[in-house]
């Protein structure tokens, strides 16, 4: 048994936040209230730090199998638990594809034998995700994903979208749709604009990505079916999902915290900086976090990306696309609440019962429930220094950034798996 | 002044006083090169790594011909050859190079940013021969030489770039060094290679896509070459731009009557400029080349000679002369 005292319970579920104290018992919640005390349990104190449910990554690469060069399961999931995440969902573009049950079943025997935390596999939705033929979603259902993607790509065509929407309709999945369009895209490396242009690097334009957006809306009015918006960086974006939710339609999106936090004007030919969806300007970083702070965004999500150091030692414009995340994102999301853009209780919701819905779970801290908790503070003063993470790969623009707030314990299935 | 220039990576980061002391000591090499001797020992001893990633024949020639007459050696990497062919990294390529000690590089990369990336990963000084689309600052500092010979001052003149800028490095490097003199830039070409974009690069710089309006009292036009490899993305057929954007007699008439014209080169006759303006009175065109080898030395010699800036100018100083 592990007893969490003296910290404050931050539970969205229940618009719950008070002093209380969480008795754990074996892999559940076994109680929550006030002064609790069990003889022989392990204390956990959490005098001046917050109490949350456990977090969720919607979405992160683990790279294994495949690319163990850049990260495995064990070492990513390690970073994942300093995030302050017990649970992330990672994305099937490995090699090979997770595109049918025996991949899948692989990543969760590895996840078993070697995470840190849980490991919830995405399966791709066409074979190999080339965008022709459906990818064995149901025999990938039964082996544990919880979502369908292409990511790293956006899924081919409208048509094929409405069959992966229909068909994962009918097996409870959501579609994750990384929204891009191929011939706009055409070489660009970073977000087309006065940067881009100034440093003469080819440029990618916003409309890349909310023509797709588009597209996969109009396609959600045809099924009614669950779709989710990956890593979404633009204002015009934001804006089709927002009116997809005002028509009823079940459409839901996610933004990463570099997104939220840095624009296309930090860019100087570091690859650090380099990512798919590129940094976006201004104007787009701002709606996204109104729209963090409205309601229309319904998950953070670090699109952790994991590329071995000389991958990325190269020209800007050969560097692969992509950036390390699970440490920083908690912090980058406070930077938020300490500037006063959102309230605590809804920095928390974007990173526990907001992904919960989009998988269609719940996330609660009560009596009965999974022991999975993430237990931070939004004052602890830290350099974050790529150097010292469990991760493989070292890719962060926010290597040195001095930061505020961190995740002190994170609790899997009633367990410690990071403590700071 | 000089001191805290330890390479030269584009011109936007340099001030009007660190331009206008490279060109003053580009001013005697200029007259150097008239010489029948044309070999002095300001840099004997030492060696310059010319590490060209990219084809180009007049940069690196240039530059090649400055270092010799500078007294110093010369190591030549070219494209070609380049073990980037066998799938070495550009990072392993240059460690390669450094640890044959030259005293300096001079780049010459396909990606924008690649000088940037070498000069962070070598001790000696890099000398921006052309990075991708980003910039060429040598072609724009010898542009500016040549507008100051011809025009008596670089101040505030209104300039003309023709072509397909968003491609081009020149252009970029054109309209940081010109801006900083007060010119008016305007940039004209077909419109999806004049992004709007350009008009906040620097102050006073304007856009349009008709060459009669971009002409009109322009005291220097600057053409750029149509990289034909460009022509195709998209398609756009040469006889269009030919109709539209060639240099012509009759289009330079626009122009103050002694506008000066200048092209980078390669040129392409026919193509983006008619002979006829290529080779008349008003074409700046050869003492570009000349000047670009005077405004090379001049670099050459400051940042790899690491000449003190109060130092008697090499071409001037017999002592230095070559025995």
């Amino acid at each position: 048994m592990l007893l969490i005292k003296h910290g404050r319970v931050l539970d969205p579920a229940s618009n719950t936040e008070s002093a209380l104290d969480v008795l754990l018992d074996g892999e559940r919640i076994s109680k929550v209230g006030e002064n609790l005390s069990a003889p022989g349990a392990e204390i956990l104190d959490a005098s001046g730090l917050f109490v949350a449910p456990g977090f969720i990554d919607l979405h992160c690469h683990l790279r294994e199998p495949g690319g163990e060069l850049s990260e495995t399961i064990e070492t990513g999931t390690k970073s994942a638990a300093r995030g302050g995440f017990t649970a992330v969902c990672c994305m099937p573009n490995t090699h090979p594809v997770n595109d049918r049950a025996s991949v899948t079943r692989g990543i969760v025997e590895r996840a078993a034998a070697t995470a840190s935390v849980r490991v919830w596999p995405i399966g791709a939705a066409s074979i190999g995700s080339k965008g022709e033929a459906l990818a064995e979603i149901a025999a990938m259902k039964d082996a544990g994903i919880v979502a369908v993607s292409d990511d790293g790509k956006p899924i081919a065509t409208a048509r094929l979208m409405r069959q992966v929407m229909e068909y994962c309709d009918g097996l409870g999945l959501p579609v994750i749709d990384h929204c891009e369009d191929a011939s706009l895209f055409a070489g660009g490396a970073m977000r087309e604009g006065a940067t881009s242009i100034r440093l003469g690097v080819p440029g990618i334009p916003s409309q890349t990505e909310s023509i797709c957006v588009g597209r996969d809306v109009e396609v959600a009015s045809i099924t009614r079916a669950r779709l989710h918006i990956a890593h979404m960086s633009t204002r015009a974006s934001l804006a089709y999902v927002r009116a997809a939710k005002k028509r009823g339609l079940r459409v839901t999106c996610e933004v990463t915290p570099h997104h939220f936090t840095l624009t296309d004007a930090d860019v100087i030919y570091d690859t650090r900086f380099k990512m798919n969806p590129p940094l976006a300007s201004r104007s787009d970083r701002d709606a996204l976090v109104e729209g963090l702070a409205d309601g229309s965004v319904d998950a953070i999500a670090t699109d952790h990306a994991p590329h071995h150091p000389a991958s990325k030692d190269v020209e800007f414009d050969r560097a692969p696309f992509g950036i390390v995340g699970f440490e920083t994102a908690l912090a980058l999301g406070l930077d938020l609440v300490h500037s006063g853009a959102l309230p605590l209780m809804r920095l928390v919701e974007l990173f526990t019962t907001g992904p919960a819905r989009v998988l269609g779970m719940e996330r609660k801290i009560a009596s009965g429930e999974p022991a999975d908790l993430t237990i931070f503070s939004t004052e602890h003063q830290w350099i974050f220094r790529a150097s010292d993470s469990p991760s493989k790969s070292r890719n962060s623009p926010f290597d040195g950034r001095t930061l505020r707030g961190a995740a002190m314990a994170t609790i899997v299935a009633g367990k410690i798996a990071f403590r700071r | 002044m000089l001191q805290s220039l330890s390479h030269l990576l584009g011109i936007e980061g340099l001030t009007q006083a660190e331009i206008l002391f490279i060109l003053d000591q580009a001013k005697p090499f200029q007259e150097f090169q008239r010489n029948p001797l044309k070999k002095l020992a300001a840099l004997r001893g030492k060696s310059v790594a010319l590490a060209f990633f990219e084809s180009s024949t007049r940069t690196r020639i240039s530059f090649a011909t400055a270092a010799a007459r500078l007294g110093a050696d010369t190591m030549s990497l070219q494209a070609e050859s380049s073990s980037l062919k066998k799938g070495e990294s550009l990072s392993d390529t240059i460690r390669t190079l450094e640890a044959m000690r030259p005293d300096g590089f001079v780049i010459r990369h396909g990606s924008s940013g690649a000088a940037a990336f070498i000069a962070e990963r070598v001790d000696v000084p890099v000398l921006n021969a052309g990075d991708g689309m980003h910039e060429h600052p040598t072609q724009a500092l010898l542009d500016a030489l040549t507008i100051r010979d011809r025009k008596g001052t670089l101040e505030g003149w209104n300039i003309t770039i023709l072509g397909d800028i968003i491609h081009s490095r020149v252009a970029r490097s054109n309209i940081h060094l010109l801006s900083k003199f007060g010119a008016r830039i305007t940039l004209c070409g077909p419109s999806m290679w004049v992004p709007h974009e350009f008009e906040a690069m620097a102050p006073n710089v304007r856009r349009t896509t008709c060459i009669e309006e971009a002409l009109r009292d322009a005291d220097i036009v600057m053409v750029l070459r149509v990289q034909t490899e460009r022509l195709h993305e998209p398609a756009l057929a040469p006889e269009e731009y030919v109709l539209r954007y060639q240099l012509t007699r009759e289009r330079l008439l626009l122009a103050r009557p002694d506008a000066l014209v200048l092209h980078p080169g390669p040129m392409i006759r026919g193509l983006e400029i008619d002979p006829a303006v290529a080779d008349g009175p008003q074409s700046g065109v050869l003492e570009q080349v000349t000047n670009g080898l005077a405004v090379r030395m001049a670099l050459l010699y400051h940042l790899i000679g690491r000449a003190p800036l109060d130092a008697p100018h090499p071409a001037k100083d017999r002592s230095n002369a070559s025995d």
